[in-house]
C-alpha cells in the first residue's frame, strides 16, 4: 500500500507581513495542509541563500520565502 | 540577573488551552508530554490562558523556583503577546530577551481545525523548533534614550496647520515652518470648499487665529528647513529664514510639504486667458460670475498618462463643484465636461454628480487616442457614442490639472532619508500599517506630499501624524529594540556591503579603521546587512544564523 505523498515545506517569514498575513489566515480560519513549518524572520531580506540550502540539505521538500 | 553564559540552559516552556481556541484543535497532553522531553527542557506547563494574570504570575514563580535560564511559551503570535511575556520574564529577573515564542493557535490550531492529528504534529515541530531556538538564545541589551519633546513640522497647508494644532494642544512645542509668506498653501487659492460649499477663509482665518494665539506653536515664515540631523527623539533640524539659521532640537518631523497644481504648458492651446486651469477659474470665480456662457471643461490634462500615469483624484469633484457653482449663478450656461472616468466616490460625491447632470451639465467621453482639439471658438472632440467628431461651441476651456509634487521634495526626501515615488510623492512606511509614518522612526507624513487628498483628507492625515507623533512625544525615555544588528570589527573587511543595503542608514564606515560600524539607535533590526556581509562579521542578535539553522534542523528532525 502506498502513501500518500505529503510534501515537507519550510516556509519563512516577514515579521513585518507575510507573518502577519499567516496570523491573518488564522484569524479567518483559512484552512490549509498542516505540513508546514514557519519560520519568523525580520525581514525576508534578512535571509541567507544557505538557509534555503540547509532546508534542502536536511530533507524539506520545498522552501517557501515570503515577504 | 543570572550569567546564563556559564549555566546550564534551563527552558521552561509553557503551553497554552487559550481556552478552547488551542485546546479545542489539538492534543494538549501530547504538546506537554513532548515538550518534556525536548533538550534542556526542565519544567513544562499547561495554562489555561498563560496570558491571564494567573498564567503570567506562573511564569514569574516558575523561573526562580526552577532556576529557569530560557522561557518558551506556546500560544498566540509574538505580534500581540511577546512584549507581555518578555516583560513577565525581566520582572522575574530574567533579561526579556531569552524568550520565544511558538505560534501554534493563528498560524496551527486555527488553521488546522480539521486536522487533529497532523495539526498536533506541526504544533509539536514549532514548539520543538522553538526551543531549540531558545537553547541559543542571548541575553540582548536596550539603550535608554531621552528625547526632545518638541516637534517641527513642514509645510503650512490645511494638513501641516491641522497637525501642529493637534500636537499644540497637547501642550508641546510645535515649530511649524512655512516657505511662503502666509499660511494656509493651496487654501488660499480656492473659491469655495467641498463639501458644503464655503468660502476657505472660514476654515483658514479660524486655523490661523488658533495657531497664532497659541502659545506653543512657533510660526516661522518664509522659511525653510534646511538641515536635519540626528533620529528619533533627538533630531536637530535646521530653519533658515533670508539666510539666517536657527537650530532646532526636536523628537520628530512631520512632513507636510503638500503639492502644487500643474501649468499645463503646451496643452490644449492654454494660455491663462480663455483657456485656463481650474485653480485660474476659482479665481475667477472669486472676484465674481464669470460673462462666458459656453464653457468646455476637460479632465485628466496632463495625468493619467505617459509622462504622469497615475489619477490626482480630486479634479472630477473639483471640476463638477465649479460647473455647478456656474450654472447656479447662471442657469443659462452650458457646460460640457470631456472626460476618461469620473471618479465621484462616497455619498456626497456621487450625489453631487446627479445633480450635475439633472441641471444640465453634460458630460461627454472621450478616448485619449483620439484626445479633444481646443480650436478658436470651439473644442472638437471625437464623440464615442455617436461615433463621430463633433464640434462643441466655446468661449472658455478650463482644464482640469493633476496635483504634482513640491519642487524641493527630492531635496527634503534627500534630508530626511525618506523615499518619495517615481512622481515625487513621498512613499508611506506600510500602505496599511504605518499610512502615516516613514520606515525611519519619528518622521511622519501627511496630506498632499503623499498624494493628492482632499481637504477632508488632509485635515484628517494631519490629525493623524500628530496622533502617531505624540505616541513618540508622550514617552519619558526611548528604548531601542535589542533585536538590532552588529558588526564583528576583528573580521570587518569594509567592504561597505552592508552600507549600500541598509534602508535606514544606520551603518557607518570608519575609514581610519577599515571597518563598518552599525549605530544601533537607527538599526531597525532587519537584517539584509548579516545576509549580505561576504565574511558573515554582520549579525542580527536574536535571529543569528546558528538560531535559524537550529530550527530549520528541528523542523525537518522528526
Amino acid at each position: 500500500m502506498s502513501e500518500e505523498f505529503v510534501p515537507k515545506i519550510i516556509a519563512f517569514a516577514c515579521n513585518w507581513c507575510s507573518y502577519a498575513g499567516a496570523d491573518l489566515a488564522g484569524v479567518g480560519r483559512m484552512q490549509y495542509p498542516p505540513s508546514i513549518r514557519l519560520i519568523r524572520l525580520m525581514c525576508s531580506g534578512m535571509l541567507v541563500p544557505s538557509y534555503i540550502l540547509k532546508a534542502f540539505e536536511k530533507g524539506a521538500d520545498g522552501v517557501l520565502v515570503t515577504g | 540577573m543570572k550569567d546564563t553564559a556559564k549555566s546550564d540552559v534551563r527552558i521552561g516552556v509553557f503551553v497554552c488551552d487559550c481556552g478552547s481556541n488551542i485546546a479545542g484543535y489539538l492534543e494538549m497532553k501530547e504538546l506537554v508530554e513532548y515538550s518534556k522531553t525536548l533538550p534542556n527542557v526542565v519544567f513544562v506547563q499547561e495554562n489555561l490562558y498563560t496570558c491571564s494574570e494567573g498564567g503570567i504570575n506562573e511564569i514569574k514563580q516558575a523561573i526562580p523556583k526552577h532556576n529557569l535560564n530560557r522561557v518558551v511559551v506556546a500560544s498566540c503570535t509574538p505580534r500581540t503577546h511577546e512584549p507581555l511575556f518578555m516583560s513577565a520574564c525581566e520582572e522575574a529577573g530574567l533579561n526579556p530577551y531569552l524568550f520565544e515564542m511558538a505560534n501554534i493557535r493563528d498560524q496551527c490550531s486555527w488553521v488546522h481545525m480539521r486536522e487533529r492529528e497532523t495539526g498536533t504534529e506541526r504544533a509539536k515541530a514549532q514548539i520543538g523548533m522553538a526551543v531549540a531556538k531558545a537553547a541559543r538564545l542571548r541575553e540582548l541589551k536596550r539603550i535608554q534614550l531621552n528625547l526632545s519633546h518638541n516637534a517641527v513640522i513642514i509645510g503650512g497647508g490645511v494638513s501641516g496647520m491641522s497637525a501642529a494644532m493637534a500636537l499644540g494642544n497637547m501642550g508641546y512645542e510645535v515649530d511649524l515652518v512655512e516657505k511662503e509668506g502666509k499660511l494656509g498653501g493651496l487654501l488660499n487659492d480656492l473659491n469655495m470648499i467641498l463639501p458644503s460649499n464655503e468660502p476657505p477663509e472660514r476654515l483658514l482665518n479660524d486655523l490661523v487665529a488658533r495657531l497664532e494665539t497659541n502659545p506653543k506653536v512657533n510660526i516661522h515664515l518664509n522659511s525653510i528647513v534646511s538641515k536635519t540631523e540626528g533620529y528619533v527623539g533627538n533630531y536637530v533640524a535646521t530653519i533658515s529664514k533670508n539666510g539666517e539659521e536657527l537650530k532646532v532640537k526636536c523628537g520628530i518631523i512631520i512632513v507636510a510639504l503638500g503639492a502644487r497644481v500643474l501649468t499645463p504648458e503646451g496643452l490644449y492651446g492654454y494660455n491663462g486667458k480663455d483657456v485656463i486651469t481650474h485653480l485660474e477659474l476659482e479665481s475667477l470665480l472669486r472676484k465674481g460670475p464669470i460673462q462666458s456662457k459656453n464653457i468646455v471643461m476637460i479632465q485628466c490634462v496632463g495625468s493619467r498618462c505617459a509622462e504622469r500615469a497615475y489619477c490626482s483624484r480630486i479634479c472630477c469633484m473639483t471640476a463638477v463643484k465649479n460647473a455647478l457653482l456656474i450654472k447656479e449663478a447662471d442657469p443659462t450656461a452650458r457646460i460640457t465636461v470631456l472626460y476618461r472616468d469620473m471618479q465621484m466616490y462616497g455619498v456626497e460625491l456621487e450625489e453631487m454628480f446627479r445633480k450635475a447632470k439633472q441641471v444640465g451639465v453634460r458630460f461627454v467621453t472621450f478616448d485619449p487616442e483620439k484626445a479633444p482639439v481646443v480650436k478658436d471658438g470651439s473644442v472638437s472632440v471625437y464623440h464615442l457614442r455617436m461615433g463621430k467628431e463633433v464640434s462643441i461651441p466655446c468661449e472658455l476651456v478650463v482644464l482640469s490639472t493633476p496635483l504634482i509634487a513640491q519642487e524641493d521634495a527630492p531635496e527634503v526626501s534627500t534630508m530626511l532619508k525618506v523615499p518619495i515615488n517615481e512622481n515625487g510623492f513621498f512613499l508611506e512606511g506600510h500602505v496599511k500599517l504605518k499610512p502615516l509614518d516613514f520606515a525611519t522612526d519619528g518622521v511622519y507624513l501627511c496630506g498632499n506630499a503623499r498624494y493628492p487628498s482632499t481637504i477632508r483628507e488632509a485635515i484628517g492625515q494631519g490629525l493623524g501624524a500628530a496622533s502617531r507623533a505624540a505616541g513618540v512625544l508622550s514617552k519619558d525615555a526611548l528604548f531601542t529594540s535589542g533585536i538590532v544588528a552588529d558588526i564583528n570589527a576583528q573580521t570587518c573587511c569594509g567592504c561597505l556591503g552592508c552600507v549600500a543595503v541598509c534602508p535606514y542608514g544606520a551603518i557607518n564606515f570608519f575609514p581610519e579603521r577599515g571597518v563598518c560600524q552599525v549605530n544601533k539607535v537607527l538599526c531597525k533590526g532587519c537584517g539584509g546587512c548579516a545576509a549580505t556581509c561576504p565574511s558573515s562579521s554582520a549579525r542580527l542578535d536574536g535571529f543569528s544564523n546558528e538560531q535559524i539553522y537550529a530550527q530549520i534542523e528541528k523542523a525537518l528532525a522528526g
